[in-house]
């Protein structure tokens, strides 16, 4: 194994000077590859709905204009089919495509380059031995600017700090594992990080909660209100493993992560992302919150015994694996209600695994429920039963409305 | 010229509760399953969301989830020598249409049949000798015994999650359960429902008489469950929107609650709706199915060819369907030679009301299966020696709705209209019940089905003709229990009591049930029924009826999804580890 890692990384640091026989075609290192791509989650943005695996196809609706995620099966002439290992291994950590072509952070390549030289090898097997699909894709439907690849030189040197994952020697092999896992090749700061203007990280505030595609990835550091505080390690891994637990069901982009991903990752795994998760020390100071109006709260509190009360119960605390309890419910108190708004207008079907195959869906409320009337629910829903959250406004309501209307 | 698709294992017509369950057990035994509906895809929040689900203008007044007649629609005549007419709007009973069939609009009741009734005429003729059957009666015994069947009807109530309370717990009388029901082999998988006030005083009465009252089984959520196929359920709400509702709360059993989630996850099983099977194909020989051809809703005629054809469908049209399609000899009432269309049978309802004295009823408080039955006046549970008739029902009072278009109560003598009316509805609604009876119906040589000599469907196609007429023996033993609920409510010291005991002739626009049985029924002796105790045709080995009401030899005093659920695992399994093994006639 040793000889392998060895291999490995002088492959990495020769290059572009790589010949396809130094990625080792050895079964353990296939299947070591399969597994990574489940931990990458490679299948989340490279699968279409209903379409071949990693053939591509998934539009990504980012806050710069549409991309659409390209083929990455073997396919020669519409895949990566010609690609060398050097390629392959060049745009997964460096973002980097063929022929130096810049790829677009869609591309996870900011938390790739973490991942371990094993990892990348290894998965670099695995896609060789996919069953290539014939199937072309234009990734790159940005506007200008933004459609100039060239841009991205300025962005990497802004944004883009590739560094090895670094071990923190004080704390479990577990907890590192976990770290790896979410700093690395689990992204999940790729949703769950609030972004600057360009689009890179903050940093400072990483795994705090982001919006994205019309939703709130919410908060997932150890803060008691509004992140993962609350819930217990096995709790967390529940929800990765079967896409519920008794505080929430899975729904939007996550039931895609959940269904892809977390789902397939083994327990061992899961338990070490929990164990990092809640002590990450990711968690920063909570907002100050103003109390709601009252008025608002009478409202809100006779719209939700009308409309909700029948699911989520007078006492908000739901059903398990149905109805998601919104008391003392993080993803209800989030800062940003954006989630909140989106699922009362819309509607949302929980994510459908083996373990938990229900998938119950709440249904749309836009045509019953005006934007005033929305905002008072929500305001009320986020301060009751112990919980505090901002209020929300009508006219928040209203723009959400609108670009619901109008995203596809 | 039907276009032809690939070849499939199995064809499910019809995507209701059996369709439904034979799908998962046999998608899950690895064969390439498709089912074939009538009617659109229904799913609980894009089709009944509570927000518009409890619609009552909609549902249950403009019956929104039921077959419409211009689809299809069926003759019904009383008597043999009578000119049948079409029915132009459903009334009488109400057929579904789409996934889910009669398992959306149900109410919830799920009731076991007594093990006397699986051999009804042995058991009769035995106790009472024969002269005390009607000569025209046509009852027979099921090829199945209740022992037989208790290990699936066990299966079935586990995969709704039936709320009840076991009185016959392996043979041990439990007290709270109804005494006289066959030994169950575990109890009900959630406890009973929250009884209303009304219901509470009617148990107290029953009680008092001398009877032995119980929670009825339902099918509406006591508490949440997670069922075997690992899918979840919610809490019942009370809502009274059951019967002729979808349920948007998760909480009443159905196809979509019960099994879908898992079925539609396998990659194996496919629907298609809104595609119309027109008739089950045959080789040259007749003796084996071929396929099945379909209409979409194009107007595009398909042929689906499969080895094995499961008839799925709402009993009646699975009798249609066999006659369409020549399997199986149509039953000839004038010779009592055949046997497709033969022993149709139905129910026998009937009511009492009440209005009491200075009481708060809140009746709107329901669920579609919730109440306080007996069952001491139902199938033998009673000595019928010098009654005059046989059979019985369970009573008692049931609180399925108190939906404000459909009720309202009033005083004998109130006007039928105007401000007096108005003011008695209001004076009434909160104090009212109404109690019922669920009587049997058994099968007679002149009730039966068969192809109407004028009346066409949209594809030209003739429609079923339905010839029933309540029985002497069936009218007596609704008026002997109306009398029996009667007494009962007498001891509520009522303000009024109306007892309305079944009077012929049968009304199609009347509702009284959608327990429409028989005309395919299961036996031992093919000169009298359709299928063998494995449901199977006779006459076409490759086509079973996996448990539809129409296999009942006669219909008994409870309601029928529980039966039907419990045959369709009994079919399942006799296909899984028999007929799979060696396909062929079934022994």
């Amino acid at each position: 194994m040793r000889r392998f890692i060895t291999t490995a990384l002088l492959v990495l640091s020769s290059g572009a000077a790589v010949h396809a026989q130094t990625v080792t075609q050895d079964f353990g290192a296939v299947d070591r590859g399969r597994y990574v791509s489940i931990l990458a989650d490679c299948g989340g943005c490279h699968t279409a709905p209903g379409g071949k695996p990693f053939a591509g196809g998934l539009s990504l609706e980012t806050p710069f204009g549409r991309l659409v995620t390209p083929n990455i099966t073997p396919d020669r002439d519409t895949g990566i089919g010609n690609w060398t290992d050097a390629e392959f291994i060049s745009a997964v950590r460096k973002g980097r495509g063929r022929h130096g072509t810049r790829l677009y952070p869609a591309m996870p390549y900011p938390t790739y380059s973490k991942m371990s030289d094993q990892d990348v090898t290894a998965l670099r097997a695995y896609f060789k031995t996919i069953e290539p699909v014939r199937n072309e894709v234009f990734s790159n439907q940005l506007p200008f600017p933004f459609n100039i690849r060239a841009s991205m030189v300025v962005w990497n040197w802004i944004n883009f700090k590739p560094e090895p994952f670094r071990p923190d020697t004080s704390k479990s092999a577990d907890w590192n594992r976990g770290a790896y896992i979410v700093q690395g090749p689990g992204h999940c700061g790729t949703c769950h990080t609030p972004k600057n203007l360009l689009g890179g990280d903050k940093t400072e505030n990483a795994l705090n909660g982001a919006a994205l595609q019309g939703w709130f990835a919410p908060n997932i550091t150890p803060a008691h209100r509004d992140g993962i505080g609350r819930w217990s390690k096995e709790e967390l891994v529940r929800y990765l493993k079967t896409g519920t637990n008794d505080w929430t069901l899975a729904s939007g982009p996550m039931s895609e992560a959940v269904t892809h991903s977390t789902s397939q990752m083994t327990d061992d795994d899961l338990n070490a992302i929990a164990t990092y998760l809640k002590d990450s020390g990711l968690e920063t100071t909570d907002a100050q919150v103003t109390p709601p109006d009252q008025n608002v709260m009478k409202v809100g509190g006779a719209i939700y015994k009308d409309n909700c009360a029948a699911c989520h119960r007078d006492n908000g605390q739901g059903e398990t694996a149905l109805f998601p309890r919104l008391a003392g419910s993080a993803l209800v108190q989030q800062n940003d209600p954006t989630t909140l708004m989106r699922i009362v207008l819309q509607g949302s079907r929980a994510v459908a695994t083996d373990l938990a195959p229900t998938g119950p869906a709440m249904p749309p409320f836009d045509w019953r429920l005006n934007d005033a009337q929305v905002a008072a629910l929500l305001t009320y829903v986020r301060n009751t039963w112990d919980n505090h959250a901002a209020a929300v406004d009508s006219g928040t309501v209203q723009k959400e409305r609108q670009w619901l209307a109008k995203s596809p | 010229m039907p276009r032809k698709l690939p070849r499939k294992d199995v064809v499910i017509i019809g995507l209701g509760w059996t369709g439904a369950i034979l799908g998962y057990e046999l998608a899950t035994s690895g064969l390439d399953v498709v089912a074939i509906e009538r009617g659109p895809w229904r799913d609980t929040a894009n089709d009944f969301p509570p927000a518009y689900a409890p619609d009552e203008l909609r549902y249950a007044v403009r019956l929104d989830l039921f077959l419409r007649t211009q689809q299809d629609t069926l003759t019904v005549r009383n008597k043999t020598n009578q000119t049948a007419l079409p029915i132009r709007q459903f009334a009488g009973f109400l057929p579904g249409n789409g996934v889910g069939g009669a398992g959306v609009h149900w109410n919830g009741q799920t009731w076991r049949f007594l093990p006397t009734d699986f051999n009804l005429r042995s058991h009769l003729e035995q106790r009472y000798g024969k002269q005390m059957l009607p000569d025209d009666m046509t009852i027979q015994d099921w090829p199945v015994s209740y022992d037989e069947l208790e290990p699936y009807y066990d299966r079935f109530e586990k995969l709704c999650g039936t709320s009840g309370k076991a009185g016959n717990l392996r043979g041990q009388i439990l007290p709270g359960g109804n005494p006289f029901e066959g030994w169950r082999s575990s109890d009900y998988p959630t406890p009973p429902l929250k009884q209303n006030y009304g219901q509470t005083l009617f148990a107290e009465a029953a009680r008092k008489t001398g009877h032995n009252p119980f929670p009825q089984p339902a099918s509406n959520l006591s508490e949440a469950y997670t069922n075997p196929l690992g899918i979840r359920m919610g809490q019942c709400t009370y809502c009274g929107h059951c019967e002729r509702f979808g349920c948007g709360n998760y909480s009443k059993s159905s196809p979509q609650t019960c099994v879908l989630p898992a079925l539609m996850r396998l990659p194996n099983f496919s629907a298609r709706t809104e595609s119309e099977v027109t008739k089950i194909n045959l080789d040259s020989t007749g003796k084996r199915a071929t396929g099945v051809t379909y209409v979409d809703s194009s107007g595009e005629e398909w042929e689906q060819p499969a080895d094995l054809v499961l008839v799925c469908a709402f009993s009646l049209f699975n009798v249609r369907l066999l006659l369409l399609s020549g399997i199986g000899t149509p039953y000839d009432p004038q010779t009592g030679q055949g046997v497709v269309g033969r022993n149709y049978a139905y129910q026998t309802t009937s009511s009492v009301g009440v209005i009491l004295k200075d009481k708060i009823l809140n009746p709107f408080i329901a669920t579609g299966a919730n109440g306080m039955m007996i069952d001491d006046y139902n199938g033998d549970n009673f000595d019928h020696s010098g009654l005059g008739f046989v059979g019985g029902g369970y009573m008692g009072a049931g609180q399925s709705n108190a939906r404000p278009i459909q009720t309202h109560p009033v005083p004998s003598g109130t006007p039928k209209w105007g401000a007096a009316w108005k003011k008695a509805v209001a004076e009434t609604y909160q104090s009212a019940m109404r109690l019922s009876t669920h009587g049997s119906s058994y099968s007679y040589r002149d009730c039966y089905l068969d192809l109407d000599p004028t009346y066409k469907d949209r594809f030209g196609r003739p429609l079923m003709r339905m010839t029933f007429d309540f029985h002497d023996n069936e009218l007596k033993m609704s008026a002997y229990l109306t009398d029996r609920l009667a007494e009962i409510a007498r001891a509520l010291d009522p303000v009024e009591l109306t007892a309305t005991p079944r009077t012929g002739p049968y009304n199609a626009n009347i509702y009284q049930t959608t327990h429409n049985t028989g005309g395919t029924v299961m036996g031992n002796d093919p000169a009298t029924s359709v299928v063998n105790r494995y449901c199977q045709s006779w006459d076409v080995s490759n086509v079973f009826i996996p448990g539809g009401a129409s296999v009942f030899p006669q219909n008994h005093g409870y309601n029928p999804t529980n039966t039907v659920g419990a045959l369709a695992y009994w079919t399942a399994d006799a296909i899984r580890n028999r007929y799979l093994k060696n396909p062929g006639p079934l022994g």
